[in-house]
């Protein structure tokens, strides 16, 4: 397999006016890696995935992608790779079917290749059954779905992927991940960005971004790592009154709510959970199960941003 | 005796024509509850609501928010009811204390009881010193808290978010919760709409509705220990992107994913499963490390209610 790396960035910067969108981002993606950059509203991820995929150019810094420079060989790049907006990209009133022939078009994809390709993807994307169907008459998941068979016309390389699941409920999430396993069953590079946190999980790596800055960029593992002490999870049909009791407790570092679960973060779980278990059965307050738990990618999230001592606003 | 639940709803019903939105569905949220009312587009959700709102009558059962029949006396219902979309409803134009007095006065909250509420909330939502900020310059965050703020100005005794937390980022999220705990814990009942397993984690009980039904209800921990159909394995080993074809090939499994470096299978009995999981990949030439049986998460169980 080829080593040079899928991805690469070296302090790539893009600012506008005075906002910096993307501030020294630096990033290598090996080949056949599923990269999550994960990050709220407005952490600049639109714009990095912007700026690999050389749809944008950086104002510092810069990058590579398959080894091409994304300033200067932007047009080799594009046609090695996929790139889904998170904005709807497809023609409304064309069918499915229209709609992977045009973009058979714009990649140069003709002849029996074409139509083979074409096949494949629908299958790929179970959208057999609604070639005819107009794309702006498909439900959010399956214009997400279709988008994504477009991206891939070409069979490209790498594929950057702008919040595919933003905005699709569980079922087409769902599927939607299992597609992207598909794809890195076939080696592909998967580049994508979400706001949900929970789906840190389904990558092989993660960069958590945050004011135009990668804070962290870790395997799920890694991330979780950076939570302090160990976490214990109590479930309690009484949560709001078990709260106070567990904070008061010696060795307690952050008491959580999670609907009826306490997420509490002490500096030893085994010592602790016999000691607020008596707490409270003490206080009167049932107590269903108290375990050790993995820290969420979510808390590894916030222990970073508060751990810099950065505003949240 | 004490008051009614929040929200009863009894075989709740509404057709359009033959096709049936909502089927016969039935929950109760007592008061100070936070609940979340989960479920697909087009599941069913938008119908409960608009009739839960009084927008909609039902064609069959009949549900009630705070004892009052939500066909009948709507109108009760609305003045003691706070709804925050989830787009959020206010004056980009209008400072923080104008938005706070415009919709103060829409819903008869004058003189010293919107100063003395004004005060509370922006304490509350922390915006303390911000008052004469214009609206459009504030931060999601707390724009966020604002409309927050904006829709318990009127202190309702239930409270309608849409997907409040969709895409925020993490602490403002929590501040958020925060809030939405406290007024639970003063007696506010909390109805959250949402398809985001994010948000669904945070609250006290759940539905989870899909074609019209309720496949799945209860505390979220709840619903995860008793109502998975099958069991959830997970299983280290490498390289994953080979792995996952051998896996799926063994056909013992409802449910093959990748997660990161691991593999998620579900079965019924998932540990009886792992000799042969073990044999499988092993004659592939895949490395296989530890294979744990592991508690499944909310969007496990909702997507194994629906298979």
């Amino acid at each position: 397999m080829d080593e040079t790396p899928a991805i690469e960035a070296l302090e790539l910067t893009r600012r506008f006016g005075r906002i910096t969108a993307v501030d020294r981002l630096n990033l290598t993606i090996a080949r056949g890696e599923i990269f999550g950059l994960i990050g709220p509203d407005g952490a600049g991820k639109t714009t990095a995935i912007r700026l690999l995929a050389a749809v944008m150019p950086a104002t510092a810094g810069r990058a590579r992608v398959l080894g091409f420079d994304t300033g200067r060989q932007a047009e080799r790049i594009r046609r090695a790779i996929g790139y889904m907006p998170q904005r709807f990209s497809l023609y409304g009133d064309l069918t499915v079917a229209e709609n992977l022939h045009f973009f058979a078009d714009l990649y140069g994809v003709r002849g029996p290749t074409r139509r083979r390709r074409i096949e494949e993807l629908l299958a790929f994307a179970r959208l057999e059954e609604f070639t005819g169907r107009r794309a702006a008459a498909l439900s959010g998941g399956m214009q997400k779905k279709l988008a994504l068979a477009g991206a891939l016309i070409h069979n490209p390389q790498v594929i950057f992927l702008d919040e595919p699941t933003t905005g699709v409920d569980p079922i087409s999430r769902r599927e939607f991940w299992d597609i992207l396993s598909n794809l890195h069953v076939q080696g592909v590079t998967i580049f994508v960005s979400t706001p949900y946190m929970d789906e840190a999980e389904r990558c092989g790596r993660v960069g958590l971004m945050y004011e135009g800055r990668i804070a962290h960029c870790d395997t799920p593992d890694g991330l979780r790592r950076l939570v302090p002490g160990e976490l214990l999870a109590i479930w309690t049909p009484q949560v709001m009154r078990a709260r106070p009791i567990v904070a008061a407790q010696p060795d307690v570092l952050e008491v959580q709510v999670y609907g009826d679960l306490l997420h509490v973060f002490v500096k030893d779980a085994a010592a602790a959970a016999p000691l607020l278990a008596q707490a409270l059965a003490g206080a009167g307050v049932p107590v269903v199960e108290i375990r050790r738990a993995q820290p969420r990618v979510e808390e590894a999230f916030i222990s970073l941003i508060a751990g810099r001592g950065r505003k949240t606003e | 005796m004490s008051p009614p639940d929040a929200i009863v709803t009894e075989n709740l019903t509404r057709r359009f024509d033959s096709f049936v939105a909502v089927d016969h569905i039935s929950f109760n949220v007592p008061r100070g509850t936070i609940f979340g009312f989960l479920g697909p587009n087009g599941s069913g959700k938008t119908t409960t609501i608009r009739m839960l709102l009084g927008l909609l009558t039902p064609s069959e059962g009949r549900a009630a928010i705070l004892g009052y029949d939500c066909v009948r006396e709507a109108d009760r219902i609305r003045q003691r009811a706070g709804y925050v979309s989830q787009r959020f409803s206010l004056y980009d134009e209008l400072t923080v204390a104008e938005n706070l007095t415009f919709y103060g006065h829409t819903y008869g909250v004058i003189g010293r009881r919107l100063a003395e509420r004004k005060r509370f909330i922006l304490e509350m939502a922390g915006l303390k010193g911000r008052e004469n900020e214009l609206t459009r310059n504030l931060s999601g965050g707390w724009k966020q808290r604002l409309a927050l703020g904006v829709a318990i100005l009127h202190e309702p005794e239930i409270l309608f978010l849409d997907e409040p937390t969709a895409g925020v980022d993490p602490v403002s999220r929590r501040q958020f919760w925060e809030l939405l705990y406290a007024q639970a814990a003063g007696g506010t009942t909390i109805f959250v709409t949402t398809h985001y397993m994010d948000e669904a984690e945070q609250c006290q009980a759940l539905a989870f509705i899909h074609r019209g039904k309720i496949v799945a209800a209860g505390s979220p921990a709840e619903i995860k220990a008793q109502q998975m159909r099958g069991q959830v394995l997970e299983i280290e080993c490498r390289p994953t992107a080979l792995a996952l074809p051998v896996l799926k090939r063994l056909g013992l499994f409802e449910e093959v994913a990748l997660y990161g470096a691991r593999i998620h299978a579900v079965a019924p009995n998932v540990a009886e499963t792992i000799p042969a999981i073990r044999a499988a990949l092993t004659a592939a030439g895949i490395a296989v490390g530890e294979m744990t049986p592991i508690p499944p998460s909310l969007e496990d169980v909702f997507i194994s209610r629906i298979r």
